[in-house]
């Protein structure tokens, strides 16, 4: 497989700005003669749908959910960064730029991540203008506040409910076009596989959730823009409903998956409190700008948090990482609390926890301060634990949260599948190993409305598209597949509910795939998830048919697809010997325990391609070239 | 399925108006508006039946006043047969469009904060509209009333409070009544958008103040009645009723402007 | 602890639904009312029951998917929480809790517990945005807005779109989720030149679709899991009286072309 990123030559400033002028481009009054499927209509999709149809193509957008709105982007809490340098504290293009990179310890793509840091402002003049309620200061403008691992204030927020507006706004936009007739929109309804016609992606396969029926999509072009697969540990942030299916059918079809191993483990979430959990609940890391982290000095420590003295606590971040402290990078904070707890100094029930406390905060600005600031997370705190976050310090533990991985795509955003083009989380691009707080908003955004209603065209313009008959064999026989699956699914004789598939995959994952990983228990994984898929397919008890609402036969779709990531997954955390950002090898660290790159190896996008079911995926390289950051140990301290 | 295209309906503004639910909500709440003034000036024409020694006098005075004023009373009485009628037929349909929005009921409801005047409108109104209907023709045509006199509302009053049912029915209509406006008159405002947004909207201090005092002002008449408070007056002199029409403090304060709206009803006097 | 569900179910949209008992014993009181029902399914699938279908995704009070009329009560008996947030200790042992679907002829059931929302989406689509393109915003401090107005546009634009307005309405209104998003968009400067318009066409929208009128109850208030207050209906009325008597009618001729 080739993998060609065309990444445009010239300096890095000016790559984007001269390719868009080399583009093609579609004439208006062609445009609405293609017909481009975006399955999501989360960030990503929604933006790029509504967009794409004010340009004038005809669009079709897709999600599971009844409502585009309820995408799991709504639940994004903390903001979206922008190098608007609003604050004039040294912000700057080439400074998000530059954080980006060296906060993906050195494994995304510069040319995508210098465009993203370009685009970044317009989102905020766009998501501003469709009425997206910032916060504001007192004299009417935009206020910001700072996320982690960077040390200017450049994050956008609404209350802690960014992801709900910015969602609310793409939204509205999409509404609007669908009121016009450009959209339309199918809710409740989910891709199932990917029809490629000779060698282009030409349309999808969905089963509308209601009623069960079957139907076939056919377009110029397909873009999945379908969030992440973090639900593959069973236990994370994401919704419940979040999968892999729609980009794990395309790699299946053959899209290259890139990087697939990369997870992001976020720092500050609930922990878990018993086997029935069902999800985990994030506390954004917005937190952790007046909160502060600690574990008592001594393990095994049986004091309630406020009479343990000052002297016997260890605020091991800012101990550790004097010039970031609280706001450390994401995967460096997460694996300093499993250390932590590691050492037995974890707190709350199984000593799983660290706190995070707000006693100083609340005494050098007021409760009051605190309470506007985070007052909706302090309820949610409240409300799942039955503690009271302005009494006793929070306990937090980390807990799966994105994924850096997804399908590979080139600058233009398209898969090594023509015609399929991937956005959002579901791509593997601008992150590297590891995603800096604030930036998948961004990401998401910047890629729906301002690149691919761009680099769309430049495909459609530069190909001919015959129509494809419903009756062409390889629409045929991809239906048939998929029907053929969902037969098989309610037909076996099983007795284990998809569910309890579902919790034992993600143990093995957290055990073995999870914040520190080592050859020998990703091995192991691998075995393991062999063996769980194979009773699977013998033993999964799905009840009733696939003709009418089965959330158990949707569920059992989503689970056998992630039982087979989950083992690609373990190959490439396997196969990368080393230790970057999220992908943290136990054997490869320095000697007080940071991470180990080794850039001579593994300067590349691991961009795994599907060999055959049983076979063995085969690995393709991307190279990665660092001409405009210096390839340099990340330092937060 | 509705599309919002068919949501512009090529019907006249007006028309369009009172087919929305809002529309005629707002129908509902100025009318409601109207009514107000009207019981609260007919309730201060009435408690000059406790004027003691010439009320009976004041009583006729200000039902003679009220017919001087020539057509005005007409027009009066036409907008409140109007508003009458509107509100009647909103709260109709309203209601009918409310049920129809719930076909299927369910099995445990809990009302968490609405009140029970709230939910009971319907069935208040129902009572309310009753009661119009006898008021009018007990006190305004004297059907049944004993020794019913033209222009002699005090002695009509006391007369017509003698029998028991008459006490009892107007007793309860005048406490469903400050029932209604116990909602009602916090609810208009907000229907019509006139009411600043407030850390706490469902408080209702000046409604409950128009509720208490219409439902109190108008039912010490009748109990008044009941525990004999009214004795017979002076007759009602034609004469001095011309002489003292035109001077100043004979209806009490303030009820001079709603008091033209009082008659209009016509319910006591007339 | 344990307790008996009394839950709605229902085969699809044109059957006919009743009542059904279940026991369920040892319930943690630490888990939610829907991790609650991911027990109870468990154990219907193993018996091989049909598991109760709900409405569901993040599970952190946000998306606005989950639903529930329980015991009587939208979202159930804890104030401006969802269902998914709602947990067992609200709950007694021995409870006998009353399981049914939002019900509203504009809300049809597609089975058990799921109904069909998208006349919500068809409210929004009626007027609820701003109309610009991509790509021709001015500079997001271009306009300074008065933090005053932005906080409250922010307190509007909460809304979930779980649809617990209209469930708790004794009348079954749509009217606090179509004001919210009126009062959002009108309390900012984007959302001025289209303000009565707006609120002219959502509100017919909402009529359109079957949906009650407000009675100013309050129970909406009281319901909805971000607290939005009534005081957006008199907003939305304000506008809609406004637009109603000076909104231009559209030009035939239209815009420039
Ligand atoms: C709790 C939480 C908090 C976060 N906070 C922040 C933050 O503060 N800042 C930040 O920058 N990032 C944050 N993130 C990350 C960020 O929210 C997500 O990465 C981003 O929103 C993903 O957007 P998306 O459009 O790619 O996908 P999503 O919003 O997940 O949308 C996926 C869409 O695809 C549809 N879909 C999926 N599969 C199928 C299928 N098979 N068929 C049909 N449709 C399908 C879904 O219905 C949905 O519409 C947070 C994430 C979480 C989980
Ligand atoms: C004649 C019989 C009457 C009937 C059938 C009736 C019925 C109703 C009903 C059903 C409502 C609630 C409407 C809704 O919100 O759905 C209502 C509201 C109201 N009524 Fe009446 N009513 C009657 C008489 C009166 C009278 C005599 C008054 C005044 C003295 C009055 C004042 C009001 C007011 C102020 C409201 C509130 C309007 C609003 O909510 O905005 N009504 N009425
Ligand atoms: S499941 Fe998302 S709000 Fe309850």
């Amino acid at each position: 497989m080739d993998l060609i990123s065309n990444i445009p030559s010239g300096p890095i400033d000016k790559k984007w700005e001269s390719h868009k002028f080399d583009m093609k481009l579609v004439n208006p009054a062609n445009k609405r003669k293609y017909h481009v499927l975006v399955v999501g209509s989360g960030l990503a999709g929604a933006s790029a749908a509504a967009t794409m149809s004010e340009l004038g193509y005809q669009v079709s957008c897709f999600c599971f959910q009844d409502s585009p709105r309820r995408a799991h982007s709504i639940a994004a809490q903390g903001g979206i960064n922008a190098a608007k340098n609003y604050q004039n504290d040294g912000d700057s293009v080439q400074r998000l730029f530059y954080d980006t990179v060296k906060g993906g310890d050195f494994r995304a793509r510069e040319a995508n991540v210098y465009r993203l840091a370009e685009i970044s402002v317009n989102i905020i003049d766009q998501c501003v203008a469709q009425g997206v309620p910032f916060a504001r200061e007192y004299g009417g403008l935009l206020a910001n506040r700072s996320f982690g691992g960077a040390q200017v204030s450049r994050t956008f927020y609404a209350r802690g409910q960014t992801g709900q507006q910015l969602l609310l706004g793409a939204y509205q936009a999409l509404e609007k076009e669908i009121a016009k007739g450009g959209v339309r929109m199918y809710t409740r309804t989910e891709m199932l596989d990917l029809i490629v016609v000779d060698g282009q992606a030409r349309g999808i396969v969905t089963r509308n959730l209601v009623s069960g029926a079957m139907e076939t999509h056919l377009a110029d072009a397909v873009v999945l823009a379908t969030g992440g697969y973090g639900n593959v540990f069973y236990l994370s942030t994401n919704a419940r409903g979040s999968n892999t299916t729609a980009i794990w059918r395309a790699y299946k079809r053959g899209a290259a998956f890139g990087n697939p191993c990369y997870t992001q483990i976020h720092p500050t979430c609930i922990p878990q409190s018993g086997d029935y959990q069902s999800k985990l609940t994030l506390m954004s890391e917005s937190l952790r700008n007046d909160g502060r982290v600690w574990v008592p000095q001594s393990p095994g420590e049986k004091r309630p948090p406020h009479q343990i003295p000052e002297a016997e606590r260890d605020y091991y971040l800012e101990r550790k990482y004097p010039s970031f402290g609280n706001l450390s990078p994401r995967d460096i904070a997460s694996r300093a609390a499993k250390e932590a707890c590691d050492s037995g100094r974890g707190v709350g029930p199984g000593g799983l926890g660290v706190y995070l406390d707000f006693r100083d905060a609340i005494n050098r600005v007021g409760r009051d301060k605190i309470e506007e600031r985070y007052g909706n997370l302090f309820q949610m705190y409240q409300r799942i634990t039955d503690e009271d976050p302005y009494a006793v310090p929070m306990r937090i533990y980390p807990a799966v949260h994105y994924t850096m991985g997804g399908l590979w795509v080139d600058y233009n955003l398209m898969s090594t599948i023509p015609g399929l083009h991937v956005l959002g989380e579901a791509n593997f691009s601008d992150h590297g190993a590891n995603r800096l707080g604030a930036s998948a908003l961004m990401q998401g955004l910047a890629d729906g409305y301002f690149v691919i209603p761009y680099t769309i065209g430049h495909y459609l313009a530069s190909r001919k598209f015959a129509p494809v008959a419903p009756d062409h064999p390889e629409v045929r026989a991809t239906e048939r597949a998929v029907e053929e699956r969902l037969r098989r699914l309610v037909g076996i004789p099983g007795k284990r509910t998809v569910q309890s598939f579902h919790r034992e995959l993600g143990k093995v994952m957290w055990d073995k795939c999870g914040m520190a990983r080592d050859a020998e228990g990703l091995q192991r994984a691998v075995s393991q998830i062999q063996g769980l898929r194979e009773e699977f397919w013998e033993n999964v008890n799905v009840p009733g048919s696939g003709a009418e609402l089965n959330q158990s036969l949707e569920q059992a779709g989503r689970v056998a697809d992630f039982l087979e990531l989950g083992e690609l997954m373990c190959r490439d955390a396997l196969h990368r010997e080393e230790s970057c950002g999220g992908h943290f090898r136990t054997e490869h660290q320095t000697a007080d325990g940071e991470a180990l790159r080794n850039d001579e190896q593994f300067t590349y996008v691991a961009a795994w391609e599907h060999a055959g079911d049983g076979q063995a995926p085969i690995l393709n390289k991307e190279p990665l070239t660092f001409e405009n950051v210096h390839l340099a140990t990340r330092s937060y301290k | 399925m509705p599309t919002p295209d068919e949501a512009r309906s090529p019907a006249s503004r007006v028309r369009r108006f009172w087919d929305s639910s809002v529309g005629k909500k707002v129908v509902m709440a100025v009318t409601g508006i109207i009514g107000i003034g009207f019981v609260l000036g007919h309730m201060a024409g009435n408690l000059q039946m406790f004027k003691g020694a010439g009320a009976a006098q004041a009583m006729h005075d200000y039902a003679v006043l009220l017919r001087s004023t020539g057509g005005l009373l007409y027009v009066m009485r036409g907008i409140l047969v109007g508003a009458i009628v509107l509100h009647v037929t909103a709260a109709l349909q309203l209601t009918a469009r409310n049920r129809a929005a719930r076909p299927v009921p369910y099995a445990k409801r809990t009302p968490q904060v609405s009140t029970l005047a709230s939910r009971t409108m319907r069935y208040g109104g129902v009572l309310l509209m009753a009661f119009i209907v006898f008021h009018i023709a007990d006190m305004t045509l004297g059907i049944g009333v004993p020794g019913f006199r033209h222009l002699d509302p005090y002695n009509n009053l006391r007369n017509g409070f003698t029998r028991w049912w008459a006490v009892l029915f107007y007793v309860l209509a005048m406490l469903s009544l400050g029932f209604h406006l116990f909602h009602g008159a916090w609810a208009s405002l907000r229907t019509l958008g006139a009411r600043r947004p407030s850390a706490a909207p469902l408080h209702r201090n000046m409604a409950v103040a128009i509720a208490v005092v219409t439902a109190a002002g108008l039912v010490a008449v009748p109990i008044a009645a009941v525990l004999g408070l009214f004795r017979d007056d002076m007759p009602v002199s034609e004469a001095m009723s011309t002489a003292r029409a035109g001077a100043p403090g004979i209806t009490p304060a303030g009820a001079a402007a709603i008091g033209t709206a009082s008659a209009a009803a016509s319910v006591p006097r007339a | 602890m344990n307790l008996t569900l009394r839950v709605w179910r229902q085969a699809g949209p044109a059957a006919a639904g009743q009542f059904v008992e279940y026991p369920v014993r040892d319930i943690s009181t630490e888990m939610s009312f829907l991790e609650m029902l991911d027990v109870v399914n468990e154990q219907l699938t193993e018996q091989g029951d049909a598991p109760i279908a709900f409405d569901h995704d993040c599970r952190e009070g946000i998306c606005g998917m989950c639903s529930l009329m329980i015991d009587g009560v939208a979202h159930g008996p804890m104030q401006a929480t969802t269902t998914c947030q709602l947990h067992m200790r609200s709950f007694r042992d021995g409870d006998s809790i009353t399981v049914e679907p939002w019900r509203a002829q504009a809300f049809p059931v597609l089975r058990d517990l799921c109904v069909d929302r998208t006349a919500f989406d068809r409210i929004v689509q009626a007027g609820g945005f701003v109309s610009i393109t991509t790509g021709n915003a001015p500079d997001g401090n271009a306009i300074a807005i008065p933090k005053p107005d932005a906080d409250a546009a922010m307190d509007a634009a909460a809304c979930i779109g779980c649809g617990a307005c209209v469930a708790a309405c004794p009348n079954g209104s749509a009217s606090l989720f179509t004001a919210a998003k009126i009062s959002h968009l009108g309390h900012l400067p984007q959302g001025q030149p289209e303000r009565y318009r707006r609120a002219l066409r959502m509100v017919a929208q909402m009529d359109l679709e079957t949906f009650g009128g407000c009675t100013l109850f309050g129970e909406c208030q009281a319901a909805c899991p971000k607290e939005i207050s009534i005081d957006t209906i008199a907003r939305m009325n304000r506008d809609y009286i406004f637009g109603a008597a000076f909104e231009q009618e559209e030009s035939r001729a239209g815009g420039a072309g």
